[in-house]
C-alpha cells in the first residue's frame, strides 16, 4: 500500500517504556475494576439481612426438663439439644478420657471459653449442644442407656451418628477412631434465670 | 404443475446459495460430517459418545419443560414436583425422563471414559480432547448434584447438607465459605434458589460450551480407533485416509441404530423402573425436606458413591476431602502418566491389562461400598489404594512392559 509508506516513515519509533507503563496501568486499573464489579455479585450470595435477623437468639424454658431428658430447639437452622444430665452421667465423664480424641476440649473452636470444662457446660447438669455431627452435619441419635451397643461394647451413653458411625459421649466429646474429628459444638448461650436458657447470647461479662 | 415444481426448485436453490455464501453451512457439513474421515473399525464402544450427546439433548429438552411447572422455593418446590407427577399432563413422563436420564447420562459417560482408557484415546495428539472431557465430567457432577437438590426431598436436603459441609474442611475460611455457598446459616431457601439458577442457566451453558470445544478438538485431530493405528499416516491420492470412511452416512447411520437400541432400553427403564430400585431416586426423597429429621442413612446417588467411599476411607475430614477431590482431578493427568509407545490395550502387555482390570474392579467395589452402611474401613482403604495406584504407578508399568508392534494399517 503506497499510501501508508510515507506515514510509516515519518512515524517515530515507539517509546517502549511509555508503552509498558500504559499497558501496566491499564491492566491494574482494569483488574481493580473487574474486582469491584464482581464484588456485588459475590457478596449477594452471602446470608441476606433477613437470614441474619432470623438467626437471632432463641429463649427456651427448661423448668420441665426431667433428669436424663433432652429437648431440641432450632437455632440458625441447627438443632440444639438441651439435656438435664443425671448424677450417673456426670460421674461417668471423667473415666472416659482415655477413649476420647479431645477429652480436655483443647480445640477452642468447639466451645466458648466459659464451657471449656469437664462437663462442657455452664451448669454441670445442663448440657447445651449443637447436636449436628462435626463430620458431615447429620443429627446423631441420643443413646443415653449404659450397655453394649452394636457400635460400642462398653457404651456409657452418648450420641451415635447413623450417617458414618461417629460416636460422642454425654458431654459431646468425640471418641477416637471415628470419622468426626472434633467434639460437638457448644453454641454461645446463657441463663436468664433458673428455668430459662437463651441460645445465641453469651453470659454477661464473657466475650 | 411442472412449471410450479421448477419454480420451487429454483427458489430453494437460490435460498440455499444465499445462506451458504453468508454462513458456510456446506463447508461446515463437509468438515464435520460428509468429509470427516473416521476410522473404519469403530466398534460397540464408540456408540457412547454420540449417546452422551443424545442424553444431553434429552436433559435440556425435558429440563426446559420441567422449569415451566417447577417452583424454586423451599415451601413450594416439593409440592410442585408432586404437581408435575400427578396433575400436569404427561408430567410424570417428562420428570422421569429427566431424573432417570441423569443416571443414564452417567452410565454412557462412564462407558465412554472407559473406552478412552482402553484404547488410549487420550494419548498424543488427543490430550486436549481428554482434558476437555474430564472438565465436562466435573461440570456434569456439579450439575447433577444441584439438580438432585431441587425436588427438596429429604435426600435432596441432607445430601446438600453433607456435600456443602465438605467445604467447611477448608482451613481458616471454611465456615465463611460454607455460609457463602448456602446463603444462610443452614441449607435453606436461599440455597435452593441459587442451585436452581446454576442448574438451569449457568452450568448448562458451560456444559454446552465444553461439549462444543470437546468436539472441535476431536475433529481437529481426528478420532482414535480400537487398534490405536494412526489412520492419517496412510492416505490416497486425494489426501483421504485409506482406512477411513466418511462419518456421514456411515457412522450417522450406525449411531442412529445405536440410539434406537439405547432408546428402547431407556424407554423400558423410564416406563417400568424409573426409580431404578432406589438407586436412581431414593425412597427418602419422596418425603419433604425436614431440617429436624436426619435420615438414618445418607448415601449419594450411585454415580457418586465411589468417590464418597474414598472420602470415608480417611478418618480426617480435610484429608478425606482432599483425597476425594484428587480422585477426580487425577483423571486430568492421565495423558501424561501413560508413557506407553502404543495406544490400544490390544497391543499392550499384561501389566496394562491387569491394571485396567483392577481399576475397574476397584471403581465398582468402591461404588458398592459407598452405598453400604457397614463398609469395613480396611476394605475401603484397600480399594482406595488400588484406585490411586492405577494412576500413580501408570508411568512405571507403561514404561517397562513389553508391547506388540502396531501395524501400519488397520488389519481387516
Amino acid at each position: 500500500m503506497s499510501e501508508t509508506e510515507p506515514l510509516a516513515s515519518v512515524q517515530p519509533a515507539p517509546d517502549q517504556s511509555r508503552r509498558r507503563l500504559l499497558l501496566a496501568s491499564t491492566g491494574v486499573v482494569g483488574a481493580v475494576g473487574v474486582g469491584a464489579a464482581a464484588w456485588p455479585f459475590l457478596a449477594s450470595l452471602r446470608p441476606s439481612q433477613r437470614a441474619r435477623i432470623i438467626g437471632a437468639p432463641v429463649e427456651v424454658f427448661i423448668g420441665n426438663l426431667e433428669p436424663g431428658q433432652m429437648a431440641r430447639v432450632q437455632w440458625r437452622g441447627s438443632t440444639i439439644g438441651i439435656m438435664r444430665r443425671t448424677e450417673r452421667m456426670l460421674n461417668d465423664l471423667e473415666g472416659l478420657a482415655g477413649r476420647l480424641r479431645d477429652p480436655d476440649s483443647n480445640n477452642a473452636d468447639q466451645q466458648p471459653e466459659y464451657a471449656r470444662n469437664l462437663y462442657r457446660s455452664i451448669r454441670p447438669e445442663i448440657l447445651v449442644l449443637n447436636i449436628h455431627c462435626t463430620h458431615l452435619g447429620c443429627v446423631p441419635q441420643v443413646v443415653p442407656e449404659v450397655g453394649a451397643q452394636p457400635f460400642d461394647a462398653n457404651w456409657r451413653g452418648g450420641f451415635f451418628c447413623p450417617c458414618h458411625r461417629s460416636t460422642f459421649d454425654l458431654a459431646g466429646r468425640v471418641f477416637s477412631g471415628v470419622p468426626a474429628a472434633s467434639n460437638l459444638l457448644v453454641p454461645p448461650y446463657s441463663f436468664i434465670d433458673d428455668d430459662h436458657v437463651i441460645i445465641g447470647v453469651d453470659p454477661e461479662g464473657a466475650a | 404443475m411442472a412449471k410450479t415444481a421448477g419454480t420451487i426448485g429454483r427458489t430453494v436453490d437460490a435460498v440455499d446459495n444465499w445462506v451458504n455464501e453468508r454462513a458456510g453451512v456446506k463447508a461446515f457439513w463437509k468438515q464435520h460430517l460428509s468429509e470427516y474421515w473416521a476410522p473404519k473399525n469403530f466398534n460397540l464402544w464408540y456408540f457412547f459418545g454420540s449417546l452422551s450427546l443424545l442424553v444431553l439433548v434429552n436433559q435440556l429438552l425435558t429440563g426446559i419443560f420441567l422449569t415451566m411447572h417447577y417452583k424454586p422455593d423451599a415451601e413450594y418446590a416439593f409440592a410442585s414436583i408432586e404437581f408435575i407427577m400427578r396433575d400436569v399432563e404427561w408430567g410424570w413422563l417428562i420428570r422421569y425422563m429427566h431424573s432417570t436420564g441423569a443416571s443414564l447420562f452417567f452410565v454412557v459417560v462412564y462407558l465412554h471414559m472407559f473406552r478412552a482408557l482402553m484404547y488410549g484415546s487420550y494419548k498424543k495428539p488427543r490430550e486436549l480432547v481428554w482434558v476437555l472431557g474430564v472438565a465436562i465430567f466435573l461440570v456434569l457432577m456439579a450439575e447433577s448434584f444441584m439438580g438432585y437438590v431441587l425436588p427438596w426431598g429429604q435426600m435432596s436436603y441432607w445430601g446438600a447438607q453433607v456435600i456443602i459441609s465438605l467445604f467447611g474442611a477448608v482451613p481458616i475460611v471454611g465456615t465463611e465459605l460454607v455460609e457463602w455457598i448456602r446463603g444462610d446459616f443452614f441449607v435453606a431457601d436461599a440455597t435452593l434458589n441459587r442451585f436452581f439458577a446454576l442448574h438451569v442457566v449457568a452450568l448448562p451453558m458451560v456444559l454446552l460450551l465444553l461439549v462444543v470445544l470437546h468436539l472441535a478438538a476431536l475433529h481437529e485431530v481426528g478420532s482414535n480407533n480400537p487398534e490405536g493405528v494412526d489412520i492419517k499416516a496412510k492416505k490416497d491420492a486425494q489426501g483421504r485416509p485409506l482406512d477411513a470412511v466418511p462419518f456421514h452416512p456411515y457412522y450417522t447411520v450406525k449411531d442412529i441404530f445405536g440410539a434406537g437400541v439405547f432408546l428402547l432400553i431407556a424407554a423400558f427403564i423410564i416406563f417400568f423402573w424409573p426409580e431404578g430400585g432406589g438407586y436412581f431416586l431414593k425412597p427418602d426423597n419422596f418425603v419433604m425436606a425436614d431440617p429436624l429429621v436426619t435420615p438414618d442413612h445418607i448415601p449419594p446417588v450411585w454415580y457418586f458413591t465411589a468417590f464418597y467411599a474414598i472420602l470415608q476411607a480417611v478418618p480426617d475430614k480435610l484429608m478425606g476431602v482432599i483425597l476425594m477431590g484428587a480422585a477426580v482431578l487425577i483423571l486430568f493427568l492421565v495423558p501424561w502418566l501413560d508413557r506407553s509407545p502404543v495406544r490400544s490395550l490390544r497391543y499392550r502387555g499384561w501389566p496394562s491389562k491387569i491394571a485396567l482390570g483392577l481399576f475397574v474392579i476397584a471403581f465398582v467395589r468402591l461404588s458398592m461400598l459407598g452405598l453400604a452402611q457397614d463398609a469395613s474401613i480396611l476394605e475401603l482403604r484397600f480399594w482406595t489404594l488400588v484406585y490411586f495406584a492405577f494412576f500413580i504407578l501408570m508411568p512405571i508399568w507403561t514404561t517397562f512392559e513389553n508391547t506388540k508392534p502396531v501395524p501400519e494399517r488397520i488389519p481387516s
